[in-house]
């Protein structure tokens, strides 16, 4: 197959940026040469010492850290951080918000009242910290752990609870599970189950901007933020999204939420190597690994990244950031059947990412116990207001169960319609059809 | 957390967000596993219905444990027995293969990595060099990036081997599948269909503990091809009756008439079965009708001649599966019928099945058959 294509497509492809052409025919191997000069590794020293390379005996790739875990910056010659207060505060009560509405809904799944939640305890600072790197014009895909990323991002509580609630303001329309959040502005993808589809899609994507910035120079430069856990790593739509992401020199920053658990698979089961950001090597990716309690290691290597992603064309970057799963993977999850209770209760104990930056608000004089409870009670205050106003709202029209497969209802589908429709009206007794708005009207 | 008094704060709306059954239903009301006719409810049927000795020894199983209890005997039946997917250590996330790594060992009971191409292009490849894999995937919805290995190398592999011999004969790939109420998009598809486009494979949907025990043991040990094992996730903890303790098998690619009838012959397989089997019960208490009920169980390579023959004997037929109606199971089904027994036929066969959309989260029950909509299938069917 590559032979038949191979020439059509080497005339056809026109390359945007300057990288390596690896494949020219201008490189051979020249007498006497030190080094590889296929087209496969064309800088590599030719040695007679047969070594192979043994990965366990490398140095681990170490894990950039702004603040302790005593929110005091590590390195005292650095200079301050270079955010407005009034921005970091907003991150922290950011997270603080989604922290308080985990609480709330998980507690709500426990009583019946929606079908499903999932928490982000413990990883609040990943995508808060990265989401406030990013600007309104740059596209997310995210996996399904990132509520602080809506958050950041403007989603309001209101929206949130429709989502949850799956009611007539829901993005989705009533068709999606709870925390399967979307959002057309800023550019939020709706979230998808299946792990990791997002991530050759988000190299799609962000091929498509380097092509539009390109095509209208005058737009302003944007990414795309990929964002995924260490399980979905081991999914074939990673190491294809990485590599195309690379060969096509694509502006999008991958972050990894290496948060040690997939489910209940912990790391040892998933894979071997140094973590994820090894991956991002191999592919040739420029790679960092930060600590993701420490939201200002986040936010700067994201803010970093993002100046890489859109330098000379474009590129892709990798972000690995490290934290724990505190809490069980959902609400159809008992993570207690598979780790101890005190593994988790030292990880809540010994550091997380709200209680850190908190710790660096009070040592600065920005923050007290007082601000802390009137916070947390206006949040809990807003919260159940949205969720009651959410549960009482009507669900959308049942129509919406045929709509948006194909843009327009095929002729199909409207027979299908119509069959309802005689099915709810003749057996009016079966149905149920109270919450949806306009009943069987609404069909 | 416990201190969160939601029902005080917000006062509870009439209705949660269960798709539950409206108050006044008479016909779509929650299925009774506890008397439906389709469970053995006592040991005492068993034997002859699974053609056991009647020393047979029983224990009452849901569908999950019914499962674990199949690989159980698999594992302790044969060391080439391996079992291995996603979360499958601790027991997998519907409890299937609970206390099984303890039980064998973590060589032959394993964690996969989230990889569900790799997971069954591993079974293809142990299943190759002589051992009997069952590969688990988490959900039905989560196969398709293992559509490749199992559309093009699990079914073509004996084909494409040819007098080499190797075949893959051993390998299983289970997966729980269906509509449980609240899957929307990613946790209620039922792809069976899709997997019987592909000669190769053999397809099949258990509706019960005892069927999924004697079907399983056959996939393991008495299939010499590929299998396609799904199971219908609402029945896990739902469905419960007397399963045999012993091995045994079911045999693939048969069929069961599981209720004899003479005025319409309903076709259905999984979990839909006691939808019909309650509709059927309606209809003949209202109608006077009587209605044979036949289980596909094996979805294909499958039992055409005992369809044949029971509509040949009715000269009405209905095919009810909750996947999508669209080149469903239901089409191949109807097709064959006008096919083989056409002079016989004195309506058109009609298919109850799922509308061709996706499951949204609020719409399943509108989406996929119930008893309302079976019924009237029957109703209209037989006064054709």
């Amino acid at each position: 197959m590559l032979a038949l294509r191979s020439a059509r497509l080497l005339r056809a492809s026109q390359p945007l940026s300057k990288v390596p052409r690896r494949w020219s025919g201008s490189i051979s191997q020249r007498p006497g040469s030190d080094r590889v000069r296929f087209p496969g590794a064309i800088n590599s020293k030719f040695t007679t010492d047969m070594a192979f390379i043994n990965p366990s005996e490398m140095p681990n790739i170490p894990t950039y850290r702004v603040m302790d875990s005593d929110g005091v910056l590590v390195d005292k010659s650095r200079k301050s951080i270079d955010v407005p207060k009034e921005e970091i505060l907003s991150w922290y009560i950011n997270m603080l918000t989604v922290s308080v509405m985990d609480v709330i809904m998980f507690e709500a799944q426990r009583q019946g009242r929606l079908s499903f939640y999932m928490v982000s305890a413990g990883e609040e600072g990943i995508s808060v910290g990265s989401a406030a790197a990013l600007t309104p014009d740059d596209v997310v895909f995210a996996q399904y752990r990132e509520a602080g990323v809506f958050q950041q991002r403007g989603f309001t509580l209101k929206d949130f609870m429709s989502q949850l609630f799956a009611n007539r303001h829901d993005n989705s329309k009533g068709r999606n599970m709870p925390v399967h959040y979307g959002c057309n502005y800023p550019r939020t993808h709706t979230i998808s189950s299946p792990l990791a589809t997002q991530i050759p899609q988000a190299s799609g994507a962000a091929y498509a901007l380097k092509l539009e910035a390109l095509q209208s120079p005058d737009t302003p430069p944007r990414i795309v933020a990929c964002y995924f856990g260490e399980g979905a790593a081991s999914e074939g739509d990673f190491h294809a999204g990485l590599n195309i992401a690379a060969t096509r020199s694509c502006p999008v920053v991958f972050i990894c939420r290496n948060n040690g658990y997939a489910i209940s698979t912990p790391t040892l089961e998933q894979y071997r190597g140094d973590g994820i950001a090894s991956r991002g090597i191999g592919y040739g990716i420029d790679t960092i690994r930060v600590d993701g309690n420490d939201i200002f290691a986040v936010y700067e290597a994201m803010r970093e990244a993002r100046r890489l992603a859109l330098r000379d064309g474009g590129k892709p970057v990798l972000i690995e950031a490290m934290s724990y799963r505190v809490s069980h993977h959902s609400t159809s999850d008992d993570s207690f059947a598979y780790r101890a209770r005190v593994e988790v209760e030292d990880w809540k104990r010994r550091d997380n990412p709200i209680i850190r930056l908190r710790k660096w608000l009070e040592n600065e004089g920005h923050w007290n116990e007082d601000l802390e409870r009137d916070t947390r009670d206006q949040l809990r205050k807003s919260v159940l207001k949205e969720f009651g106003d959410a549960e009482r709202e009507k669900k959308p029209p049942l129509r919406e169960a045929f709509e948006g497969v194909y843009e327009e209802l095929t002729e199909e589908a409207e027979a299908q319609k119509k069959e309802l429709k005689r099915i709810l009206e003749t057996y009016p007794e079966e149905y149920d059809l109270h919450q949806f708005q306009d009943g069987v009207k609404g069909l | 957390m416990a201190s969160l008094r939601l029902s005080r704060l917000i006062p509870r709306p009439r209705r949660g967000y269960s798709t539950a059954a409206s108050p006044s239903s008479r016909l779509n009301l929650p299925i009774d596993y506890k008397s439906t006719p389709l469970l053995h409810h006592t040991p005492s049927t068993l034997s002859d219905t699974l053609d056991l000795p009647s020393s047979t020894t029983s224990k009452s199983l849901n569908f999950y444990q019914a499962i674990n209890s199949a690989l159980r005997t698999a594992l302790s039946t044969s060391n080439k027995v391996m079992l291995f997917g996603e979360d499958v250590a601790f027991g997998g996330v519907f409890r299937c293969s609970m206390d099984l790594q303890t039980e064998f060992g973590s060589e032959r009971v394993f964690n996969t990595p989230l990889t569900e191409q790799g997971i069954v292009g591993f079974a293809i490849g142990a299943a190759a060099q002589g051992m009997k894999p069952v590969a688990e995937i988490q959900f039905a919805d989560y196969v398709f990036p293992a559509f490749d290995q199992i559309v093009n190398e699990a079914a073509k592999f004996r084909f494409r081997e040819g007098a080499t011999g190797v075949n893959i004969g051993g390998m299983v790939v289970r997966m729980p599948c269906g509509a449980v109420g609240h899957g929307a998009l990613y946790h209620s598809q039922s792809p069976e269909s899709l997997f019987a486009h592909v000669p190769g494979v053999q397809v099949v949907m258990p509706r019960s503990p005892s069927q999924a025990k004697g079907l399983l043991l056959s996939a393991i040990f008495e299939s010499k091809n590929p299998v396609i094992f799904m199971e219908p996730k609402v029945l896990y903890r739902a469905a419960v009756e007397h399963v045999p303790s012993e091995y045994y098998t079911i045999p693939l690619n048969t069929a069961e008439v599981v209720k004899p009838g003479n005025d319409i012959t309903v076709i259905s397989y999984g979990q839909p079965m006691y939808l019909c089997s309650a509709a059927i019960a309606a209809a003949e208490k209202a109608l006077g009708a009587s209605i044979e009920l036949i289980d596909l169980r094996t979805i294909y390579p499958w039992d055409r001649q005992t369809v044949l023959d029971s509509v040949k004997k009715t000269g009405r037929a209905i095919v009810v599966h909750e996947s999508m109606i669209n080149y469903g199971v239901g089409a191949e089904v109807a097709a064959t019928i006008q096919d083989g027994a056409f002079l016989r036929l004195e309506a058109p066969v009609k298919r109850v099945a799922g509308w061709s959309t996706h499951t949204g989260l609020l719409y399943e029950k509108f989406i996929i058959p119930d008893v309302a909509r079976i019924y009237d299938a029957i109703k209209q069917t037989l006064e054709y």
